[in-house]
């Protein structure tokens, strides 16, 4: 209980005493402005879940997800098989746990792909100016206007089917709104006195955008990425419904969608569960993103 | 977008119709950079291909005359800028190359099958729009209560569900249970081949040759993927529609309108809605454009033959004229669209009017 509130005490201090301190009470502040969101918890505990469960797979699975048993294919849901077995005898249950991993790894390789470019491009047009932010702008725009879902379908078609590739041709298609994001970010802070400062101290330019400019513009890519999270686990679902995504027999919930179509009718559960878990995380991004922007802006919440 | 569109109310005449031609200017100007782009895109898609095309049309049995001869008549010599002008020039002659799979011009082949596409993206967008607007009007006009939290749940259910599992579970219930709508394509087999195609538009075709029958199968095929498509069209801008009003009912304008003793239906209808609607035109442009590159799914899901699910069959047989056609096409509907609609703002946009 003292600890408790000596804590608290030292997340709420006026003035705080180090550069430490002072970032665990920001985070400790904003959280407190989230918890207050119950709407927004609710996606915060939905992917905080599907971390947990990606994690403890091993543990809460009783298969690897892969291995057939022709004799109990396309069993109901039961006790034994809490949401059935699919067209080859493998426990769907087993099947989305397991794909819940796949599903963080687009997740994370989306990000690490599309972050970097998104803000160095974006804070070297805001940053520099002139014709260089002219025609990196111009270049934004042009990707911003591509048709996201048709273009992923022809690279994957020249850089073969697969998740990777299904990953990068999304990615090549999602970096723009980021770089417009981290732009207009770079272009208020440009004439600040602490940027001032630091030219005048004699840090290159590189410095002053990696170790200036680009802290400043994480919060607004967070909640960008965090919303536009769920249109890219939905477009690489499609893509693996189509069957340009993950291949077979990868547990990855789209393309289990696609396998199981042939038995819609007969055995619902094969397709549809799928999809629900598709449902419940992309719900669960948009909420938490929605929560994050009322955090981090304000203004823009209602 | 709006940053262009903020004329002083000062300026005279002349200036302001000088801006409206800037602004006209800068979205043509990106129009054509676009296209640039996306042409280049898929022109490079198309030389990464591992496949030979000489080989393609040739043939491994040709002799070393044939394939040289057929390598400078595709202009394989040239530099590529070269080969990239010559590939536009193309393009603007509407020339996509030859399909593998059909053996026919790729541009037949789209004009034979974008019809379907343009019918189930339309629809979708229609519903979209006369059913997302009153929603999104109703969450505003009562926001923070129930309406609004309704119209809230079922946007944020649009936006969230794969439309593709979406579809599969419509067709479980809605034709496999319940009987109430046909089932997957565009018309009963029976039905095939009757009437003349003469716009492609199915319902349109039957209904111009008085086949009430075939128009009714027709339409019957197409309530369920359409209103599937028409989901996030309809969740996109029930939001936006509600964010838009928020904002107008929030200013002054409307205070002053009520303080005068203006029914709510008119201030509601007449006033915020008025200026409301203008902001929507992009948003509707924006919505019918990915409609109609996201129909490929529903496609798929409802066997629907159109250019999405001619793309994706290319695809599985490496017929790469084919692909990069229809993504061309695709590709330039959703630009053009998208171009359009901006322009349309622009000109509408009463700040610049005059």
């Amino acid at each position: 209980m003292t600890t408790e509130a000596t804590l608290r005490g030292w997340l709420l201090a006026e003035i705080p005493t180090s550069k430490w301190q002072a970032r665990c009470q920001r985070i400790f502040i904003g959280w407190l402005d989230f918890k207050r969101n119950p709407i927004a918890m609710i996606g915060f505990l939905i992917i905080l879940g599907l971390v947990v469960i990606a994690a403890l797979a091993p543990w809460i699975t009783t298969s690897d997800g892969l291995e057939l048993h022709l004799a109990d294919r396309l069993k109901p849901p039961s006790s034994e098989h809490w949401f059935g077995t699919d067209e080859l005898g493998r426990d769907i249950f087993d099947r989305i746990i397991w794909g819940s991993r796949i599903t963080l790894y687009i997740v994370a390789l989306v990000s690490i792909i599309v972050v970097p470019i998104g803000l160095l491009i974006g804070t070297v047009a805001g940053y520099m100016g002139g014709w260089v932010d002219t025609v990196l702008m111009r270049l934004t725009d042009i990707f911003l206007a591509f048709p996201r879902l048709i273009l992923a379908m022809a690279l994957v078609a020249v850089l073969g089917r697969g998740l990777e590739n299904a990953v990068l041709a999304i990615a090549l298609t999602t970096w723009s709104p980021f770089a417009r994001i981290a732009r207009a970010e770079a272009l208020t802070i440009r004439n600040s006195e602490f940027i001032l400062a630091a030219q005048m101290q004699g840090i290159s330019t590189v410095g002053i955008l990696a170790r200036h400019v680009t802290p400043l513009c994480m919060s607004s890519v967070t909640v960008r990425l965090t919303l536009d999270m769920a249109g890219i686990i939905l477009t690489a679902a499609g893509l693996g419904f189509l069957g340009l995504g993950a291949q077979p027999p990868t547990p990855e919930w789209g393309a289990m969608i696609s396998l199981g179509r042939q038995y819609l009718i007969d055995q619902w559960w094969v397709p549809t569960i799928p999809g629900i878990a598709i449902l419940v995380v992309s719900l669960g991004f948009n909420l938490l993103g929605d929560g994050l922007r009322d955090v981090f802006d304000p203004k823009s919440g209602n | 977008m709006a940053s262009a569109a903020g004329g002083q109310p000062t300026a005279g005449p002349g200036q302001a119709l000088r801006s409206k031609l800037a602004s006209i200017l800068g979205v043509l100007t990106s129009l054509l950079l676009t296209f640039i782009g996306l042409t280049a895109i898929t022109f490079v898609i198309g030389r990464m291909m591992p496949a030979d095309p000489v080989l393609a049309i040739v043939g491994d049995r040709a002799s070393q005359e044939v394939y040289d001869q057929v390598y400078l008549q595709l202009g394989l010599d040239k530099p590529v800028y070269i080969q990239y002008l010559r590939y536009l020039e193309q393009l603007l002659e509407g020339d996509l190359g030859t399909s593998i799979m059909t053996a026919q011009p790729v541009m037949d082949d789209i004009i034979r099958f974008f019809p379907a596409t343009l019918e189930l993206a339309t629809v979708a967008t229609l519903l979209g729009i006369f059913v997302g607007i009153p929603m999104g009007v109703l969450a505003a006009v009562h926001q923070g209560r129930w309406p609004d939290h309704i119209v809230r749940v079922i946007s944020l259910i649009g936006y969230s569900a794969p439309i593709f599992w979406l579809g599969m579970v419509a067709l479980l219930i809605f034709y496999a249970n319940l009987g109430w709508v046909a089932g997957p394509g565009r018309l009963d087999v029976f039905y095939d081949g009757i009437v003349e195609p003469t716009t492609g538009i199915l319902m349109i075709d039957a209904a111009m040759s008085g086949e009430w029958d075939i128009f009714h199968n027709a339409l019957s095929h197409l309530v369920l993927p359409a209103t599937i498509l028409g989901t996030f069209a309809l969740a996109y801008i029930a939001r936006m529609t509600r964010s838009f009003m928020l904002d107008q009912l929030n200013q002054e304008y409307i205070l002053t309108a009520r303080v005068k003793g203006m029914p709510e239906r008119k201030v509601i209808w007449g006033h915020a809605f008025r200026n409301v609607l203008v902001q929507l035109i992009t948003i509707i442009g924006l919505t019918y454009a990915s409609l109609l590159e996201g129909s490929v799914l529903t496609e798929t899901v409802f066997s629907w033959p159109g250019i999405g699910q001619y793309i994706t069959n290319s695809l599985f047989n490496n017929d790469m004229n084919a692909v990069l056609g229809g993504t061309i096409v695709v590709g330039a509907c959703f630009v053009g669209i998208n171009m359009l609609s901006d322009l349309l703002y622009r000109l509408v946009d009463p700040r610049i009017r005059k």
